[in-house]
């Protein structure tokens, strides 16, 4: 079972207020992201789910017990950390054990739970190998291992891919996965990486300033962002805004469309404008326009479009597609 | 670690140190300065009262005050000048690719490991007695007349002794500063059209004032305080001119059982040391904080 | 430096590196020497390098002097204020790396600002102290006031050390289960253990040179080994063999110490500003 609730939740460092007050529900088997700038607090709020912060105000339920006062151990829950916190004087054997022994189970059992998890996780070479010794995406594995041996309640990931370079991350962003779908247990998932959060989550949680700026799934948050930062926040390349007469045509305070949403002609359309930057990625291509009416806006066309540096063209939004936004950001 | 049970947990262990350097430091201290102002003598114990201001005029007004605020001075700047300058062009020597190098560092580090008694018994029996010591041998060697460096130049001869000790200590910690110097950087300097010496000026020495600044903030909390270099050499002479505040204080206790006149010196050394200090710690305080 | 090296270059710095090097060491090979001599070799004119060997001095400074009671008095003073000022300062340490307030780096400046007081400015009270308390001339006092001495600086050290351990590490073991005491013993104190025996390490060799306390506070009873050499400088106790062979044994256990602990020296000693 991994049912989390926050209630109210609220936290001070000091005289600063770094989560003014959450509530969410994560149900149990969810893969929950959270999302947002850096300072946002998303690792403040996953830290208090651990219990390695104390709670300022309200309360944490896990499965209907309130632990908001309980220590870490008490929690029964799992951590991946960014650095990966490797204990560096034990080997990757005695690393996966270490929770085991904590909770005193027989060694028997200990060394027969420790070999599956190795197994599971291609780590059955190196299990005598101190942390030292293990590549970035090994060490990874072992993090991981150690979270899964004691089956705990809930996994809360920090970051767990940052310090990754790309190709690892992709191919341990799959893992996650698939090692979610295969114990069906609740995680809890940090990150600033939008396309990560988009991958994997079941729904999403987009943080800003410590606030829940909207929780629901990743195609919600594509489709029906509640606000201007959200709509900013999900997709890549971000959002074009535009205010003015161009919004007041939709009675709006701001609209905004999305790259992949706009259309690119060399003879007419909506703005004119000139090509500062021309980015070919092969399947896409993706095109900085700056305009004299509107600023710069960028545009996602198909790999083949023939447009280089300097060239002049027009470009319009796609009007189904357009998202509106009062003055004071919310969505219309 | 920042749950509320850690934290009281924590200030607990904490406060062991911290009461016992208090009283380390307040009690006495307070004493001193109530000594200070006592008329007190070991010798003539019966004697005792309030005496004013009467120690402080007396030991300032002491002819070997100020030869004792010099010398000290002296012996710190001195021995601070010689170790930092040999320090960083002894650095600079041993970080080139030389043969041996590990032997060659024990070499050069072993003197800082030498007791203060020993390494001024050694200095001034086997290197600079003016009869049988090795110095003395060189000068009748090149026909010069050998120098009585305890007689003649006292205080030169203690900074010698003094900067001998703690050479080894600059040097090893400039010479690892200096191995944490960031290649890239130098090679850059090489593409900019750097030469050696410009090299050394805007890369080597900028990055090296940080290990500076704290060879200089040790080295000053020890020079200050030199004791056993004098007491074995010189005994503070000839007359007074190889005394630091230290020994002079020291003299008075110990030698002349003098507790009210000790007591106001001794305030007089620790008002100087926070004077220093008070560079020092700052200095120190922003160059650990970058 | 990727640049080849040239050879003449190699040759004259390997050259001037030993000379000077030998230099720094001669006044310790010229002492290790002259206490292999008898005392009429070791004013001999001019400075004799070859000469019969003996190992009389070692005897005689053996057997006339209490040479081993100032050596166990500098090993009691030394080894005791080191181990005692540890067990003070570790919990000290520990808690300012791990759970740092708003005050800690004052506190810090403040323990390493009372290693500014000149001793001197202390000296008469501790002095008289210790007297009225029968602590004079004792091993007892002479290991409280080291202790005190370098309190500060091991709390430093220490300090610069348990900073390094990252405290995610600490995070995930009381994730992993672990209750405070378990947290200790499996994984911060393996972690800890070499910067504790760094601190050791240089504050024994710290504590066994220290040379104003002991000279102060000590006679005939608790003298050190600083003590003891100091008894040399007497006009009339010329005898260089065999101050030489006293001072060898006194110097010769710390240095080789202070060999293999050059590094931690330079992270222990400058608080680890320099590394």
């Amino acid at each position: 079972m991994g049912n989390i609730v926050l209630e109210k939740v609220h936290k001070c460092f000091g005289d600063v207020e770094v989560i003014p007050s959450v509530d969410l529900d994560i149900k149990d088997g969810e893969f929950v992201v959270f999302v947002g700038p850096s300072g946002c607090g998303k690792s403040t709020l996953l830290r208090l789910i651990a219990g390695l912060e104390d709670l300022t105000g309200g309360k944490i339920i896990i499965d209907g017990v309130d632990v908001s006062d309980s220590t870490p151990a008490k929690r029964e829950l799992a951590m991946v950390f960014q650095s990966y916190a490797l204990y560096p004087h034990m080997t990757v054997r005695k690393n996966i054990a270490f929770p085991l022994k904590m909770a005193g189970m027989p060694q028997d059992e200990i060394d027969k739970k420790v070999m599956a998890a190795a197994e599971s996780l291609n780590l059955t070479d190196y299990l005598e190998r101190t942390p030292g010794l293990l590549s970035g995406g090994q060490r990874q594995r072992v993090a991981i291992g150690r979270a899964i041996v004691r089956s705990p309640s809930a996994f809360l990931f920090d970051e767990p891919l940052s310090n990754l370079d790309a190709a690892l991350r992709v191919n341990m962003r799959i893992e996650i996965t698939d090692l979610h779908k295969e114990l069906k247990t609740t995680m809890i998932y940090v990150t600033h990486d939008q396309v990560e959060a988009m991958t994997m989550a079941d729904r999403i949680v987009v943080l800003q300033a410590g606030d829940v700026e909207q929780f629901g799934t990743p195609l919600d948050l594509y489709n029906k962002p509640v606000n201007r930062f959200v709509a900013g926040f999900i997709g890549s390349p971000k959002m074009n805004f535009v205010k003015g007469k161009d919004a007041d045509e939709f009675d709006a305070h701001e609209i905004g469309f999305r790259p992949e949403h706009m259309s690119v002609s060399t003879t007419k359309g909506r703005w004119k404008g000139v090509v500062s930057v021309a980015e070919h990625l092969g399947a896409d291509t993706f095109l900085h326009v700056k305009t004299d009416e509107v600023g710069t806006l960028v545009t996602r066309s198909d790999g083949e479009i023939n447009v280089n540096y300097g060239d002049t063209v027009y470009v319009s939004p796609n009007t189904d597609k357009i998202y509106r936004f009062g003055a004071d950001g919310l969505a219309l | 670690m920042a749950t509320a049970h850690t934290k009281t947990l924590s200030r607990i262990m904490n406060l062991p140190s911290i009461i016992l350097l208090f009283i380390w430091m307040i009690v006495p201290l307070g004493m001193t300065i109530y000594y200070s102002f006592q008329r007190y003598n070991l010798l003539t114990p019966q004697r005792r009262g309030f005496n004013g201001w009467f120690n402080y005029e007396f030991f300032i007004t002491d002819p070997a005050f100020f030869e004792a605020i010099g010398n000290t001075l002296l012996l710190v700047s001195g021995v601070l000048a010689i170790t930092i300058i040999g320090g960083v062009l002894l650095g600079i020597l041993l970080n080139q690719a030389i043969v041996g190098r590990g032997i060659v560092r024990i070499l050069f580090i072993s003197p800082f490991f030498i007791m203060p008694t020993v390494s001024a018994l050694i200095w001034k029996n086997m290197l600079m007695n003016p009869i049988y010591g090795i110095f003395a041998h060189i000068a009748e060697f090149f026909g010069a007349d050998p120098v009585d460096f305890f007689a003649v130049i006292p205080l030169l001869s203690i900074i010698i002794i003094v900067a001998w000790q703690w050479l080894p200590f600059a040097t090893l910690i400039l010479l690892t500063a200096m191995q944490s110097l960031d290649q890239e950087q130098q090679e850059a300097a090489d593409m900019d059209g750097a030469s050696t010496l410009a090299k050394f000026y805007y890369i080597t020495l900028p990055h090296l004032a940080r290990a500076i600044t704290v060879v200089i903030l040790i080295e000053t909390i020890f020079l200050l305080s030199i004791f056993a270099e004098i007491l074995v050499t010189t005994n503070g002479g000839p007359g007074t001119a190889s005394t630091n505040l230290t020994y002079m204080v020291y003299n008075r206790a110990l030698l002349q059982y003098d507790i009210g006149g000790a007591s106001a010196g001794g305030i007089i050394a620790v008002i100087l040391a926070n004077i220093v200090a008070i560079f020092l710690i700052r200095a120190v305080g922003k160059n650990l904080e970058a | 430096m990727a640049r080849k090296v040239t050879l003449q270059r190699k040759l004259g710095f390997t050259a001037l590196a030993w000379f000077l090097g030998c230099i720094m060491f001669f006044p310790i090979f010229w002492m290790i020497l002259t206490s292999f001599k008898t005392e009429i070799d070791a004013i001999a004119s001019p400075p004799l390098v070859f000469f019969q060997a003996t190992w009389e001095n070692y005897q005689l400074v053996l057997n006339q002097s209490d040479y081993l009671k100032y050596f166990g008095n500098s090993v009691v003073i030394a080894g005791g204020s080191t181990i005692l000022a540890l067990l003070v300062a570790i919990p000290s340490a520990w808690s300012m790396a791990f759970s740092p307030t708003r005050h800690t780096k004052d506190v810090l400046m403040w323990m390493l600002s009372t290693k500014m007081m000149p001793p001197v400015g202390v000296l008469v009270p501790i002095y008289l102290m210790l007297k009225y308390l029968g602590l004079l001339d004792t091993r007892t006092g002479l290991v409280i006031i080291m202790m005190l001495i370098n309190l500060p600086i091991i709390i430093w050290m220490l300090y610069t050390y348990f900073k390094e351990i990252p405290s995610e590490i600490l995070e995930a073991s009381r994730m992993d289960g672990a209750v405070l005491w378990k947290e200790i013993v499996y994984v911060l104190l393996p972690m800890a253990l070499p910067g504790i025996a760094s601190t050791l390490l240089l504050n024994l060799i710290l504590a066994w040179n220290e040379a104003f306390w002991t000279l102060n506070l000590t006679a005939a009873n608790a003298a050190p080994l600083t003590a003891f050499i100091a008894s040399y400088s007497s006009p009339e106790g010329l005898f260089w063999s065999k101050l030489s062979a006293a001072s060898t044994m006194a110097i010769a256990p710390i240095m080789v110490l202070g060999w293999f602990s050059q590094k931690q020296l330079v992270t222990g000693l400058t608080f680890g500003a320099v590394k």
